[in-house]
């Protein structure tokens, strides 16, 4: 379960964000929408313990995010969160699959290669696992980085803007998909955009 | 997937710019290497041959030349010295050993070296099969010769005027292998040595056949024995601070200090090895700028890559070790081929100074100062690499990710 209290965060005097406090149980999903400016990737990047707040607290899974160290804060996220971003982002030296190793490496996760191939294969995009991720097209890399946001089998996914730059059929494929794996996952979602077709697909929705 | 392996792909992912800084770096490494092995071995080789000999007498002549060809049988010699006034020399309270060599021959470019039991001695060479040589013609060859030419005790060969291949057979006098040194890596291994009086006696006989063409030159030959060198130990240091003033002022001879002519060579040498390990190290230098800018580069472009890798659970750390390491595995590779490289270069030297010189350069397989070299390459690796990592630790994921 995920909460966050009075969150605060200022880029400067002029330019600071106050967000409404979040909670979520078990199994619940979340749309997050607003106009672009209100702070959208702000609250997401507070939530992924990327920024720190300049007051208030995100709690998941029991503990506080922003009591721990930076260094502390980067394992947690890698092992309990899956960050899905609007454009994919890959380590281009790598092909798809050892992209998905190295995030398992980087959750202090043994290399699993068979929880590889199963991802993929969910995804439709097993047979690309050997491809460099510049190889694959628009669409196979949007799933190929739905991959990565669920490999580690996360508590909660956060998506920001995964939709955007999508037309309407791709827009439905990527929120089932996404709906799908983290169920599949066992990890809430959390979706961040301003995009208004999404809400449908949402029954927990907040509005910045 | 570990960082380290990360940090090989990246490097993997880059070609052109791998190539580049590899490329420098073997070419430094590899050049100091090289030097650091010629010099060890010239200098191994010159002390070796050294052994005990304090002074040398010959003719008239460049003291540096005396020394060459004398002791390390490599330039021409500076002429002949009459036995009579060697021997007056050898008489002299100061001298503990005079080792006669006469020149004028050569068996397929290897030196023909009259002398005496003493002269093996010298170099602690013992007969490994045969026996030293007993009557004229006989010879004793070194360990190099045998292999080199294939001779085995008993077999026979005709000279060649001349201390170079390709002069004037002495058809008629066959010299008979009588025994074959062990090897002592030393000059004796490329030698062919036989009794003073076989050098005297050939050229007597060859003086003969030439009478009528040349008779007055030769007339003149047949006066005196002649040697070509000696080579001098001195019963006590008191020798060396008289003999060679008194040899070079009030005989026709010349006494060269192998000591101070090797010192001049080196320091000669020296400049010029000087200069190259200046320009090596420019190159290693140079190396290191390149990976810097190589890792700097794409650092930019992998910047949101390494944000990304953050979100995903790397730490601040582990972005370094990904960045050092990358500096560190070109440098360490960079050496290994700059060794490989250096090897190749001195086995074509060897061949190079083996059938030219007839100096062997195997032995050490590995210098010392090669390990400072290795330490050198990656401290040069690892500091190019330290700004970039400093920019990799500090990169702002929050807003990287926001802006990409």
């Amino acid at each position: 379960m995920l909460k966050t209290q009075s969150l605060m965060f200022q880029y400067s005097e002029a330019n600071q964000f106050r967000f409404p406090d979040i909670e979520l149980s078990e199994g619940e999903d979340l749309l997050i929408m607003g106009e672009s400016g209100v702070g959208k990737t702000t609250l997401l990047h507070l939530i992924a313990g990327l920024l720190k707040p300049q007051s208030g607290s995100v709690e998941l899974a029991g503990v506080r995010l922003h009591e721990f160290s930076i260094a502390e804060r980067d394992r947690f996220r890698g092992r309990r969160m899956g960050l899905v971003f609007q454009q994919p982002h890959f380590v281009q030296a790598l092909s798809l699959k050892e992209n998905l190793a190295l995030v398992q490496y980087l959750a202090g996760e043994k290399p699993n290669s068979s929880r590889i191939r199963e991802v993929l294969n969910r995804l439709g995009i097993e047979h690309k696992m050997n491809e460099k991720p510049n190889r694959l097209s628009i669409g196979e890399q949007q799933r190929a980085s739905i991959a990565l946001a669920v490999i580690n089998n996360p508590d909660v996914i956060l998506a920001d803007e995964p939709t955007s730059s999508l037309d309407d059929k791709n827009c439905n494929k990527v929120v089932n998909l996404l709906k799908q794996q983290a169920l599949s996952s066992n990890a809430q979602l959390i979706v961040i955009t301003h995009d208004n077709r999404l809400k449908p697909h949402f029954q927990n929705k907040l509005q910045l | 997937m570990s960082m380290f392996k990360l940090s090989f792909r990246n490097m993997l992912n880059r070609p052109l710019n791998t190539v580049l800084s590899l490329v420098l770096f073997t070419l430094g490494v590899g050049m100091i290497s090289l030097l650091l092995h010629v010099q060890n071995r010239i200098q191994q080789q010159m002390d070796n041959n050294l052994q005990g000999i304090d002074m040398v007498v010959g003719a008239k002549g460049s003291p540096l030349q005396l020394i060459l060809s004398a002791v390390y049988q490599i330039d021409a010699p500076t002429g002949n010295i009459p036995l009579e006034e060697a021997n007056k020399l050898r008489q002299n309270w100061l001298v503990q050993k005079a080792i006669p060599l006469s020149y004028g021959d050569n068996y397929k470019g290897f030196r023909i070296v009259g002398t005496n039991e003493q002269y093996p001695q010298l170099y602690n060479a013992k007969v490994e099969t045969g026996r030293l040589w007993t009557a004229s013609f006989d010879v004793t060859i070194g360990a190099g010769v045998a292999e080199k030419l294939h001779l085995k005790v008993g077999d026979t060969f005709t000279e060649v005027h001349g201390l170079v291949d390709g002069g004037e057979e002495h058809k008629e006098h066959a010299y008979k292998v009588a025994g074959i040194f062990n090897r002592t890596h030393s000059v004796l291994d490329q030698l062919i040595l036989t009794a003073t009086e076989s050098v005297w006696e050939i050229h007597e006989h060859h003086h003969h056949e030439h009478e009528n063409e040349h008779d007055e030159v030769e007339e003149k030959h047949h006066e005196e024995k002649e040697i070509t060198a000696l080579l001098i130990q001195f019963r006590n240091p008191m020798g060396m601070v008289q003999l060679p003033r008194m040899i070079n002022k009030n005989t026709n001879l010349q006494a060269a200090v192998p000591a101070f002519e090797v010192d001049r060579l080196y320091n000669i040498m020296g400049v010029g090895i000087d200069l190259l390990t200046t320009i090596a190290y420019t190159i290693i230098a140079v190396s290191g700028v390149s990976v810097f800018i190589s890792l700097y580069s794409s650092l930019k472009a992998r910047q949101t890559e390494m944000a990304f890798m953050r979100a995903y659970g790397a730490t601040r750390w582990q972005l370094v070790s990904v960045v050092l390491w990358e500096g560190i595995l070109l440098a360490l590779i960079g050496f290994l081929f700059g060794v490989a490289f250096s090897r190749v270069g001195l086995m074509l030297l060897s061949s190079w100074a083996e059938t030219g010189y007839h100096y062997s350069f195997t032995g050490v397989p590995w210098i010392n100062g090669e390990w400072w070299l290795l330490l050198i390459a990656m401290l040069i690796g690892g500091l190019a690499a330290v700004l970039p990592a400093v920019h990799a630790f500090r990169i702002n994921i929050s807003k990287t990710l926001a802006d990409a």
